[in-house]
């Protein structure tokens, strides 16, 4: 485990220390300095949400110094990227926040439309909305049940579960994935989403806030959760500025900022849904923004579904084929079509030089994408600017202070997950 | 509104803050793409940081990110993204350096630096002079290199595996079954030009 010394001597037992110099001490405090030790937590611990490894310094029980080490899921993939075209690169944003990809892909996507000036179509729009939307609920299901489960529950991510599988369902629905969706593409999506699944979803809509209020019956007044995690892990605002957080991290101190509203992108400005901020930026106020967000959510389906409904058969990519390849049904019938396909898909398209920012609100807080393009066909950096990366990082001051068991508190309450934060 | 009006307005409404800052910071304003960039130089980075932050309120630092161009003099060039939750507005400051050229740490000024920081060091090999901390954070521990510089290989150098006999993991020069294809798909993407110049039978045609 770690250079914990040797055991304790008893109080009076004078002779352990008879070789060292006289330092004009106690003998309690002495035995007091076998207090201080230093472990590991991870990277194999259910409770570090993944591979993280962290090196606690304690005093007792009370944590003096946290240092993460991460990176041990670094795949590489900016390197990776600026070695393939635009269109290879979107299932690489799968991979970072797995448990919410579509919100990953939505912000390169919007990163190359920016470059290349151009306008999706509405019910493009609709369906992206309508998935990243799914998406929040996939990740903040995850993250509120496993947090029960960090401080001891086990019932909560069961149920979570369960209406994260229907998600998952839509997901594949919609794309044939249920995780690695490679859904949303530059210019729109891939394919319309067929009526009966608009149908499903709205159906899920309505029986969903059931089964949330059966999670929330049993966490969020529940005694020992609540002992847990309130006044546990306490942001202040000017600390949630400093240390760049966004998203809940950020709201959850009451900060009412969220791009969504803020500045809006797609069809986020149509659409109607309220902020959650939390009053005192405790583990607990966070738990319970991103309880009201997946309310939120439903509402914002909701619209969309209606929305989607209004528009059947209107184009979900946009039509030029130097950017988006043409339907597989055109290919086999115009020679044009099957030239446009075919250098889609070695080729790909280009982009012009220059450089943006474009960023969404992922479930995690700001994903943002800083591309960089020498006007070739592949990116020359692409930079993932990751929320939970900049959650991680604030384990140290977050910790400080606090008793050992409540390290898991803080980690959950962060939203951590991997693959983003690593890369 | 459209994607392109959007993005003028904001470069409208962008271009009197960025001559602002000229004014105020001694740093060089572009708009582009509506977003607004400005390049400071090195020594006073940290003075345009912490101007950017009290006077123009920009209250985060969200990103920072390396860029890797070789052929410069001083290759590197590190990104600041600076977002104002008062102005609703962000803003990207960068500045050169080279791999032996230390820029100021911008940790006193944004304690978040840390982390970014040492990714860019990581990554790039960049030096940040006053980083309390400046050690490697994503690769392996005992990893040599800078695997985001254009001039290291996608594969690496080195690759591990579990070793039975010695019943720990190893560390081997990276062996491809196949060697690592990198097509380069770049073509004029819309064909020739016309009218074409004469092609070898061409002549016959016109006969």
């Amino acid at each position: 485990m770690a250079e914990a010394s040797s055991i304790p001597a008893p109080l009076g037992a004078t002779d352990v220390f008879d070789d060292l110099p006289h330092d004009g001490r106690t003998e309690h405090a002495r035995a007091m300095d076998d207090r201080k030790f230093t472990i590991n937590f991870g990277p194999q611990h259910p409770a570090a949400h993944g591979v993280l490894r962290l090196v606690l310094e304690l005093d007792g029980e009370l944590v003096t110094r946290v240092d993460p080490h991460i990176g041990l899921l670094h795949r590489g993939t900016e390197k990776l990227m600026e070695a393939r075209t635009y269109l290879q690169n979107v299932p690489y944003l799968d991979r970072l926040d797995y448990v919410a990809p579509m919100n990953q892909e939505h912000a390169f996507c919007l990163a190359i439309e920016k470059l290349l000036g151009v306008e999706v179509p509405y019910r493009a729009q609709l369906i992206r909305v309508l998935y990243s939307e799914i998406g929040r609920i996939l990740s903040h299901l995850l993250n509120v049940t496993t947090q029960a489960m960090d401080v001891g529950a086990l019932t909560p991510p069961l149920w979570g579960f369960e209406e994260r599988e229907k998600l998952m369902v839509f997901y594949e629905r919609a794309c044939g994935a249920r995780l690695h969706a490679n859904y949303f593409r530059p210019g729109g999506v891939h394919q319309d989403l067929p009526s009966d699944l608009i149908d499903d979803i709205g159906r899920w809509c309505q029986t969903f806030p059931a089964a949330l209020k059966d999670i929330e019956s049993l966490v969020t007044e529940n005694r020992i959760f609540k002992q847990r995690n309130v006044d546990i892990g306490v942001v202040s605002k000017q600390e949630a500025l400093d240390w760049g957080f966004t998203g809940v991290m950020l709201r959850g101190s009451d900060i009412p900022w969220d791009l969504r509203k803020s500045q809006p992108y797609e069809c986020y400005a149509d659409l109607e849904f309220d902020i959650a901020v939390g009053k005192n930026g405790d583990c607990w106020d966070r738990y319970l923004c991103r309880i009201e967000e997946m309310k939120q959510s439903i509402r914002i389906m909701e619209q969309c579904i209606h929305k989607l409904r209004n528009c059947p058969g209107e184009p979900v990519m946009i039509e030029d084929n130097k950017i988006a390849p043409p339907r597989r049904g055109e290919m086999k019938r115009s020679m044009e079509a099957l030239i446009h396909h075919f250098k889609l898909y070695t080729e790909g398209f280009r982009t012009p030089e220059g450089e943006v920012y474009a960023s969404v609100e992922a479930p995690k807080g700001e994903f943002g994408i800083y591309l960089v393009s020498d006007g070739t066909n592949k990116p020359y950096r692409v930079k993932i600017s990751a929320p939970g990366f900049r959650s991680l990082q604030a384990m140290d001051w977050m910790n400080r202070g606090h008793m050992l068991a409540d390290v898991s508190a803080i980690l959950g309450s962060l939203d951590i997950v991997f693959g983003e934060v690593d890369r | 509104m459209s994607a392109l009006v959007k993005q003028q307005e904001l470069e409208t409404a962008l271009t009197p803050l960025g001559a602002e800052m000229v004014g105020a910071l001694g740093v060089q304003a572009q708009v582009a793409f509506g977003e607004l960039t400005l390049i400071a130089e090195r020594d006073s980075i940290l003075d345009v940081l912490s101007a950017l932050r009290d006077r123009f309120g920009f209250q985060q630092l969200l990103d920072i990110a390396g860029v890797d161009f070789p052929d410069r003099e001083e290759r590197f060039e590190v990104v600041y993204h600076l977002l104002s939750l008062t102005r609703n507005a962000r803003i990207r400051v960068k500045v050169t350096t080279d791999e032996v050229k230390p820029v100021p740490s911008a940790v006193s000024v944004f304690p978040c630096a840390d982390w970014f920081e040492r990714e860019a060091f990581d990554m790039y090999g960049m030096l940040f002079s006053g980083h309390p901390d400046l050690r490697r954070l994503l690769t392996d521990y005992g990893f040599q290199g800078h695997p985001l510089r254009k001039d290291f290989p996608m594969t690496g150098y080195v690759e591990v595996r579990y070793d039975e006999e010695q019943k720990r993991v190893v560390y081997e020069p990276v062996k491809l079954t196949q060697e690592f294809r990198n097509f380069d798909f770049l073509s004029p993407w819309e064909g020739a030009e016309y009218p074409a110049p004469v092609l070898p039978g061409d002549e016959k045609v016109k006969g």
